[in-house]
């Protein structure tokens, strides 16, 4: 008996195997997407200059760690993704319960500028980071991306790509109620 | 003539790869390189074992993107700030994580990533020593002697090969009689 159990082995792992392949295949896994560094820990240190003409002010650590539940958006006017996510900023925006911020990610201002006069401008703040320092102390790898900011003044989550109305709906909003 | 040509063609092939572009450190631009010629050694060491987090396999220091360039200005700055190597590497691990390292850390979670192939080679070499060994502690055993029907058998089996290759009435295979 135990030797017809060995005979089956080699089917049995390559059904493990195979299994695995398949999995690898199908999930909904993101082989490209980075895993967050930085979620569970407090926000990094920075202070970006604001973007001249929105009459805006800029943005630094403590303006977003004061005890509201804050949406850190980074954007870029040649980001096509973050057209695209824009409507859902928009949305964002006219919440009460949140206040939301970006960082103008290695954007030339003008064309920000354009870029916000044109679609809107949801952001409450604006950091201007020419040369992407700022991205790299959120651990950032691209645009657009956002990250929740809880009460404490911790980092909760990191959304990779853009905020599509599903993810608005699947995950954003009842993360933002979860920590509120 | 022709084998001429053909090695003019590979000698041609084999200057083209060794002079293409794209190799390791083409990606370090002029302005970026450190005076000190000790601290950007190191620097370049550095950056062969930090991945551009926007390329994925590859390193800050062959990578031409914007944020590899960034990086490798990051490890210089702290290298001149009197970081030590480890210390820059556990900057970028606290912004991008161990993703971040090319070569994977070795700790309890990586334990099967860094041994898993010495387990495997080990199960393999033992399965391979179990089977010889029982190959040589049973020479295949005798076979029982025939009993008289089976050696019947075996006579009426010789005598129809004999009356078959006679008659050339042989199978396809020869039947080695």
């Amino acid at each position: 008996m135990t030797k017809r159990l060995l005979f089956l082995l080699p089917a049995l792992i390559f059904v493990f195997v195979a299994g695995y392949f398949i999995w690898g295949l199908v999930s909904e896994r993101d082989p490209r997407a980075v895993p967050s560094a930085l979620v569970d820990k407090p926000v990094p240190q920075f202070d970006m200059p604001p973007l001249e003409g929105t009459g805006l002010p800029g943005l630094a650590t403590a303006d977003v760690t004061d005890g509201t539940v804050t949406l850190v958006n980074v954007f870029a006017s040649w980001c096509i993704p973050c057209r695209a996510e824009h409507p859902q900023m928009l949305e964002l925006g006219e919440m009460s319960s949140i206040r939301l911020v970006g960082i103008n990610f290695r954007d030339k201002p003008e064309d920000a500028l354009a870029w916000l006069e044109e679609l809107g401008n949801p952001y409450q703040r604006i950091g201007v980071d020419a040369r992407g320092r700022t991205a790299i102390e959120w651990g950032s790898s691209g645009v657009p991306e956002t990250f929740f900011i809880d009460k404490t003044g911790k980092v909760r989550y990191q959304h990779i790509g853009p905020i599509l109305r599903r993810d608005l709906e699947e995950t954003v909003l009842p993360l933002i109620e979860e920590l509120n | 003539m022709r084998r001429l040509g053909l090695v003019l063609l590979l000698l041609g092939a084999a200057l083209v790869f060794v002079g293409a572009p794209g190799g390791p450190a083409r990606a370090v631009l002029p302005d970026e390189i450190l005076d000190d010629s000790v601290l950007e050694g190191r620097a370049r060491e550095l950056s062969k074992v930090v991945r551009c987090v926007v390329c994925q396999n590859e390193s800050i220091d062959s990578s031409n993107a914007e944020l590899a360039r960034e990086l490798r200005l990051i490890v210089r700055e702290r290298l001149v700030a009197g970081d030590s190597d480890q210390q820059v590497l556990d900057f970028l691990v606290a912004r991008y994580g161990d993703f971040v390292l090319l070569r994977p850390p070795f700790r309890p979670a990586t334990y099967f990533l860094w041994f898993g192939p010495l387990v495997f080679l080990g199960v393999g070499v033992a399965g391979l020593a179990l089977v010889l060994r029982r190959r040589r502690l049973q020479p295949a055993a005798e076979a029982p002697p025939l009993n008289a029907e089976e050696r019947g058998r075996l006579a009426r089996l010789v005598e129809e090969e004999g009356q078959e290759s006679r008659a050339g009435n042989r199978l396809p295979e020869g039947g080695g009689s």
